[in-house]
């Protein structure tokens, strides 16, 4: 378990982390999301002891984490896979050895039978039995990266950190990439940090997020809690929501839609029994894991809203009334 | 003089100034790379992107790299009379030329080698930190390995421009190729000397480049 408990840290006079708590259970997959800027990946650093921090505690496995005290920090480090953006492979070594190179850090034999049969497995897992021998640089984005998660598993971390890890690959590759993560998560029960920008990465993968804005926590729950329904106004304008593009006359009533709930004819059976038109002005349809989370912004007379409103409660639909 | 005669004398007058131009540009190279390395490593490691930044160190072994550097080697050369003396017992030769082409060597090898070595990309460096590797380990594994192929470069530069200084190596009797062109081609006027000796160096220094370019491929 990784605990962040009031962690703050400053840049010369900018501070970046601004009392910052977060639990992050064992086995579980948590996002970080958040502008650029808002500090995800300099607590991603912190965690991981490449940064320090200058007030609060981070521990992993109730071990502090220190930049000063080298001997813990490494023995933390050690269980602690990272991935990032860049990718960070050496240029001079072929997959192979790049995976290989955490275990020579720690003095580990790569040239046994059971090393060579460990570092092979990790590369076929990520699917890249057929470039073992291959260059970086004869690889593509999405195969890097692949490397870059079989080089951060070599060590049997319990912990697999992910800074930006799709940000620079295109969609399609980033799916691969994030079910390889899912794939790590389920069999090898390795817990996983993500740190990200994207929306798609929280939705697909993440079963509890926290959202960063300006060095503070803003909300931590499961990415449908936070994200179907967004209360807080930066949660808001991170995901540019209806808010600017609605009708500014009558009332704008949002509903919301999770499970079974898409599959009934709502707006319809609403309009047939109230007599009423109501105007459709916005809608979505999101995927949060498996689960299909839906949204729809109706555009009515003020003096149809309690009925519209009684009507919904009688079908168990959840809705707001989107204030000006 | 038959032109027979002065083409034999000249066979025998380039080929040993090609072996004593061999012989200083090797050994100054040699010395120059392993002496040159050793500043070169406590620049990356200061430097302030390095993993252990001091300004101060940094700043003062720059500055001496620069002063060594902005030495006009012909300066260098007759300076260094001393020193020379006390390293090979000698101030004249082929030999006690050496000295002089690798004491200029060092700065300018130190210099290339600390770019080299600070073109490391960043991300690769952070990511064996994260694997909780020692600066030690960082240093060889990382900087070092993957600077393999630029610092090859730099030494390719190196050997090309001790050709060049070796030259000047004849105003302390150490002879080479282009001393033959100096005090024969030039100051006798036999063009012949002076045309032979260039296209040697040509040839020479463009072995040098393609031997190099095929290395920098080979390694990178």
């Amino acid at each position: 378990m990784i605990r962040i408990d009031s962690v703050k840290k400053t840049f010369g006079k900018t501070e970046v982390l601004k009392d910052i708590s977060i639990d992050i259970e064992d086995g579980e997959i948590f996002g970080i999301i958040g502008q650029s800027g808002a500090g995800k990946s300099t607590l991603l650093r912190c965690i991981n002891g490449l940064e320090s921090y200058d007030g609060g505690l981070i521990t992993v496995n109730k071990n502090p984490v220190h930049i000063d005290d080298k001997k813990n920090l490494r023995r933390i480090q050690k269980k602690m896979g990272m991935i990032f953006q860049g990718f960070n492979l050496l240029e001079r070594l072929d997959v192979y050895q790049n995976v290989a190179l955490p275990m020579k850090f720690w003095g580990i034999p790569t040239n046994t039978p059971e090393a060579k049969e460990k570092i092979l497995k990790l590369i076929s897992l990520v699917g890249l039995e057929e470039k073992v021998h291959a260059k970086p640089r004869e690889l593509s984005g999405g195969q890097k990266q692949r490397v870059a998660i079989a080089r951060a598993l070599v060590l049997n971390p319990e912990i697999l950190l992910c800074d930006e890890a799709t940000s620079a690959l295109d969609p399609e590759i980033t799916k691969g990439i994030l079910a390889l993560l899912q794939k790590i998560n389920k069999e090898m029960g390795i817990t996983i940090v993500v740190v990200t920008h994207q929306m798609e990465v929280v939705k697909q993968i993440c079963q509890r997020v926290a959202f960063l804005s300006q060095g503070k926590v803003l909300a931590v729950g499961k990415p449908e809690q936070l994200f179907v329904w967004p209360k807080e106004r930066e949660i808001r304008d991170f995901l540019r929501e209806e808010s600017d593009k609605l009708p500014s006359t009558g009332v704008n009533l949002k509903l919301f839609f999770f499970g079974e709930g898409n599959q009934r004819p709502i707006v319809t059976q609403m309009s047939q029994e109230l007599h009423t038109d109501f105007n459709i002005c916005w809608a979505k349809l999101e995927d949060f894991r498996e689960d299909v989370y839906g949204s729809l912004v109706l555009n009515m007379d003020e003096k149809d809203l309690e009925r519209a409103c009684a009507f919904l409660d009688s079908k168990d639909v959840t809705w707001e009334v989107i204030p000006r | 003089m038959s032109g027979i005669l002065s083409n034999t004398g000249m066979h025998a007058i380039i080929w040993k100034a090609f072996t004593q131009t061999l012989y200083m540009v090797f050994w100054s190279t040699f010395f120059s790379v392993i002496i040159g390395f050793i500043p070169a490593i406590i620049l990356t490691l200061t430097a302030p992107d390095g993993l252990k930044p001091n300004k101060i160190v940094y700043e003062i072994l720059s500055f001496i790299v620069n002063v060594f550097r902005s030495f006009p080697f012909i300066i260098l050369l007759v300076i260094l009379i001393p020193f020379t003396r006390m390293v090979v017992g000698k101030s004249i030769g082929t030999t006690a030329s050496i000295v002089p082409l690798t004491v200029s060597a060092i700065p300018y090898i130190a210099r290339v080698f600390e770019t080299s070595l600070r073109e490391t990309n960043p991300g690769v460096i952070e990511a064996a930190r994260s694997f909780g590797a020692s600066n030690f380990q960082i240093l060889m594994r990382v900087y070092v390995k993957e600077s393999i192929p630029r610092m090859l470069n730099g030494i390719v530069l190196l050997v090309i421009s001790l050709v060049g200084y070796s030259a000047m190596a004849g105003t302390v009797g150490g002879g080479g190729v282009g001393d033959i062109a100096i005090r024969y081609g030039y100051q006798q006027y036999k063009t012949d000397y002076l045309i032979v000796c260039s296209i040697i160096l040509i040839i020479f220094v463009q072995l040098i480049q393609m031997l190099g370019n095929h290395m920098y491929k080979k390694m990178s």
